[in-house]
């Protein structure tokens, strides 16, 4: 099969498994995962099929040459708008990612939803499953998990996921790339608000939304400044050297920017909205309602990648953006962004309580990480850090929902009322579940970057060595501190979650999760702890060289023929892998060193609690962000729609002018039937009647039924008719 | 002025003035009487007009037959049907102006046209006889004749039927 | 002789009291005698202008002999119209009989 139609046909399958279960399999809870699941599989392998060709191929060869296929889609003007398939190293690479995250992920649905349990006593579709109440044989009830009342829907809206995700992979012009944007945004909304009868939900999914959609906007803006600069909105097209100089060098005229510089910002805002940076990044902590697979899916391994990727992409545009423009240059707000990000994240993540909130901030942090390396110019490592993160983060959120399903076995077991999510109710789960507690752990020092043997570590140094010997010694510090937070959170939740002794029954009950959701995990961990060993620098003391840095060549190569793009930035200096390894060790160490006495699963304990005092609230309220932005951006919405457009435009005036005009026309009416119809048109009638009465009242007198009387009548006429007669005839004669 | 006209002349005034009587008299009786003169007088002028027959059928007819008739309905139906009141209607003067002016009009009317004074010619002896042969002459007049003998019929068996009493319906 | 027009007033003034006695009468019967008063008032002319314009013709004659059959059917049918009448509305007065008043 060709390579173009195989990537014309990734997208396809999950589609199809889409349309397939939402018609037919509704119904078949079976039916729907192995469509599912199907679709994900023969995506994968397509994947694969493809990276193995690619990888025979070769990075320049590719690079130079990249597989296209495009087909005419709308009609504009005298052209088209076009959707394109692409495949050149860099999507190779991230198609490697995805296939695999996505394919795991829908794998560890079915353990996750319970698949196989029984259906729960109160379970209702919108809520999540209760527990259901068995009775073994020796007559004992037991309360089991129960399956998920929505089982066949997630499916289906997690395929129309993978189905956004691909296409936006393999697109081959920013066109497709938001199709498959939006897609996704939709099925985020469609996703985290899927227990829609909880209020927290709902709310969550239109946060997320909305925030997304504030940044689609501004891209959106950006995609049609470039259309209109250019005329195309294919990759290939527009980074070609003399369109991207013409860019560069036509001054928009907003803010002292170029052309290049205005739509990289624009492009750049939609990042923020999606990959959840500082200021956009509200919706992604609230995002966590939704059920963990799709956090993992959504949060780590696809569509924050995709804002990532996106900027990855369109590197070129925004270096030639950054070297003629004045004030904003794309890539020093990059940069300023990611690393505020990082480090504003990191730190909000070491006070919070909730396993899956500590992952959201800490995917936040990361994000920043890798769009502050961007800003400091460097794609490799940015794609680097891109990939390593998916796995390790995919592996981390579908850890902690393991977790979070032994702590509701342990829950549904003693009838405690806890929160199963809440990491001082758990404690000595490395002995409870001992597969998730591994792969934890390696997923955790990958986030961390634990020397060499974790992916994160290569990846991790891959950023700070480029901001370093890049000349962005800012950079460089802010992301080392927040790299010592990281370590730090991260040991601070491996142990309070697994070490030590439980801390409430509900922990000393937890069990082990089924194969289907343990099989993904381990295979996450070992891209977790292999990946990164395709990447290792030449210079590294003692090992580098002896593998190849496959993957700098690999994704360098995409844009190394672009005059002016491609920048190695080598040094010789150790100071950036001495840091790394400082604060990576020493952030772990003290991690578990304050947490490992907790012995009572009351929150208030926190020893960071004592230590920072007020500061430590202020974390845990994430810096009152979302109360900001609720008093100045959210309440004076709602006041415009309720107020302003509801009550006076469209109930004041709009149906004011309706009950107006029905008025009106009442009044009219009654006013033609009662001053008008009434005495002329009726009066008319009437009074016509009345002369013909009057006049027969007047006449009728002559019928007096006497015959005489009308003899008389008779002899009357004829005298005077013959007098006339005889008048007219002979005497005027 | 000739015999002739002065006889024409008091037959006239007679028969005005019983006719003028029969009309305004209050009772029937006198009336009908007065109606026999005034045909008396008609039967004198059909002699006049050297019409023998007509004078004679005059007499048996009107003045026999028809004003006994009315005697006879008079008299005998005197108790039922006696009037009582004014014998003229409100009306009466207003028929009294019609019937001047009627008079006055046609008799102007007659003076306006010249008309002979003389008749063109004698009555033929024969005249009688030639009324008889022609009111049964197909060609003639036994059209009108049949026609007044099954009116009369028609009247015979109407005027029975009308005025019977049906006790015993 | 007498002439042509003596006969015609004289019929015309019969004709007219005949007139006046059918229009003001109140009983029937006196108005059936106004009635024959009329009839012989037109047989009188018919008579004169058979004399004087041909006599030599029996037209007039004629016409004069189905008046008179006319007139006497008339008055025997007028009668007993004038009995069923009576004993109908119980009374001979014409100014009372005014069923086709208004």
């Amino acid at each position: 099969m060709p390579t173009t139609t195989l990537l014309w046909l990734l997208p396809v399958f999950p589609l199809v498994a889409f349309g397939l279960i939402v018609l037919f399999a509704n119904r078949n809870r079976a039916l729907s995962h192995t469509l599912a699941l199907g679709a994900a599989f023969l995506s994968w392998s397509g994947a694969m099929a493809i990276f193995v060709w690619a990888l025979n191929v070769g990075p320049e060869e590719l690079a130079k040459h990249p597989v296209h296929s495009v087909v005419n889609w709308l009609p504009v003007g005298d052209t088209f708008l076009k959707i394109g398939v692409m495949l050149d190293p860099l999507t190779a690479v991230v198609l490697f990612f995805v296939a695999w995250t996505i394919f795991m992920i829908f794998l560890y649905s079915i353990g996750y939803h319970n698949y196989g349990q029984p259906e729960g006593d109160h379970d209702q579709p919108g809520l999540p499953p209760h527990g259901a109440t068995v009775i073994d044989e020796h007559g004992h009830k037991h309360k089991v998990p129960s399956i998920e009342p929505m089982y066949s829907r997630f499916f289906a809206y997690v395929a129309l996921f993978a189905f956004g995700m691909y296409t936006l992979v393999v697109s081959d012009n920013l066109l497709t790339l938001f199709v498959g944007w939006e897609i996704m945004g939709l099925c985020s909304y469609l996703l985290i608000g899927f227990w829609f009868a909880k209020p927290s939900a709902r709310a969550a999914g239109i946060k997320a939304f909305m925030t997304t959609r504030v940044g689609d906007v501004f891209m959106l803006l950006g995609i049609g400044l470039l259309y209109f600069a250019t005329g195309t909105l294919s990759f290939t097209d527009i980074f070609n050297p003399k369109v991207l100089h013409a860019l560069g060098s036509a001054p928009s005229g907003v803010l002292g920017l170029s052309v290049a510089g205005l739509i990289g910002i624009l492009l750049f805002i939609g990042t923020v909205g999606k990959s959840a940076q500082w200021p956009l990044h509200v919706w992604l902590p609230d995002a966590m309602e939704g059920p963990t697979p799709v956090s993992a899916m959504i949060h780590a391994a696809t569509m924050v990648s995709a804002g990532v990727y996106m900027v990855i992409r369109m590197f070129p545009l925004l270096k030639v953006g950054t070297e003629n423009s004045a004030f904003f240059p794309p890539l020093a707000v990059m940069a300023f962004i990611g690393a505020f990000t990082a480090l504003f994240a990191a730190t909000i993540a070491v006070a919070q309580n909730d396993i899956k909130r500590v992952l959201a901030y800490s995917t936040i942090s990361q994000l920043g990480y890798m769009v502050a390396a961007l800003g400091a110019g460097s794609y490799v490592a940015a794609s680097f850090h891109l990939v390593t993160h998916a796995f390790f983060k995919a592996l981390l959120f579908l850890g902690s929902g393991s977790v979070i399903h032994g702590m509701e076995h342990g829950v549904l077991h003693t009838g405690e009322h806890l929160d199963p999510q809440d990491m001082f109710n758990m404690g000595g789960l490395a002995k409870k579940m001992p597969i998730t507690f591994w792969t934890f752990v390696i997923g955790g020092f990958a986030l961390s970057g634990f020397p060499v043997l974790t992916a994160g570590f290569w990846s991790k140094d891959e950023i700070l060595s480029s901001s370093f010997f890049g000349g962005h010694p800012v950079v460089f510090w802010t992301l080392a501190i927040a790299a010592l937070f990281t370590a730090f959170y991260t040991m601070r939740q491996i142990t309070l979650t697994f070490l030590g002794e439980p801390r409430t029954p509900a922990a000393e009950h937890a069990q082990e999760t089924p194969w289907t959701m343990t099989v993904p995990l381990m295979v996450l961990a070992f891209f977790a702890l292999t990946f990164g060993w395709t990447g290792i620098p030449e210079h590294f003391p003692i090992i580098g060289g002896i593998l190849p840095t496959w993957f700098q060549e690999w994704v360098g190569a995409t844009y190394k023929f672009i005059p002016g793009i491609f920048e190695e930035h080598v040094g010789h200096s150790l100071l950036p892998l001495y840091t790394s390894l400082t604060v990576s060790l020493g952030g772990l160490f003290l991690g578990w060193w304050v947490y490992k006495d907790i012995k009572s699963s009351d929150p208030a304990t926190d020893p960071l609690k004592k230590w920072l005092g007020p500061f430590h609230t202020l974390l845990q309220n994430k810096y009152y962000f979302d109360e900001i932005y609720d008093l100045f951006l959210v309440k004076p919405a709602y006041w415009f729609a309720e107020t302003f457009t509801f009550k006076w435009l469209d109930r004041g005036i709009i149906d004011g002018i309706l009950h107006f005009a029905a008025r009106a026309t009442y009044d009219t009416g009654r006013f033609l039937a009662y001053a008008v119809d009434l005495p002329i048109v009726s009066g008319t009638g009437d009074l016509i009647g009345n002369i013909v009465r009057t006049f027969g009242r007047a006449f009728r007198v002559v019928q007096t039924g006497k015959v005489q009387d009308y003899m008389v009548a008779v002899m009357t006429s004829v005298v005077a008719f013959g007098a006339l007669v005889y008048y007219l005839l002979v005497v005027v004669h | 002025m000739t015999a002739m006209q002065i006889v024409f002349l008091i037959t006239a005034v007679v028969t005005l003035f019983a006719a003028f009587r029969t009309v305004t008299t209050p009772n029937l009786i006198h009336a009908a009487l007065w109606l026999i003169l005034a045909l008396a007088g008609v039967a004198v002028f059909y002699a006049l007009l050297n019409a023998n027959f007509f004078a004679v059928i005059q007499v048996v007819v009107y003045i026999g037959a028809i004003a006994i008739l009315m005697v006879f309905a008079i008299m005998l139906t005197r108790r039922e049907m006696r009037d009582r009141g004014k014998q003229t209607s409100g009306r009466w003067w207003w028929a009294a102006i019609l019937g001047a002016v009627f008079f006055a009009g046609v008799t102007w009317m007659i003076e306006a046209v010249a008309l002979p004074s003389q008749p063109t010619a004698a009555v033929p002896a024969s005249s009688i006889a030639d009324l008889g042969k022609a009111l049964v002459n197909p060609n003639g007049y036994v059209i009108p004749f049949e026609v007044a003998s099954v009116l009369l019929l028609a009247a015979l068996i109407g005027a029975v039927f009308v005025a019977w009493t049906r006790h015993n319906s | 002789m007498i002439p042509l027009n003596w006969y015609l007033i004289v019929a015309a003034a019969l004709f007219s009291i005949g007139l006046y006695g059918v229009l003001s009468r109140k009983n029937a019967v006196a108005i059936l005698m106004g009635v024959e008063l009329m009839l012989n008032a037109v047989n009188i002319n018919l008579l004169t202008f058979w004399r004087y314009r041909a006599p030599t013709t029996t037209a007039g004659m004629a016409f004069s002999v189905i008046v008179f059959a006319v007139a006497a059917a008339e008055v025997s049918v007028g009668l007993a119209l004038f009995i069923a009448v009576y004993r109908r509305f119980k009374t001979i007065v014409t100014d009372e009989i005014d069923l086709m008043k208004w």
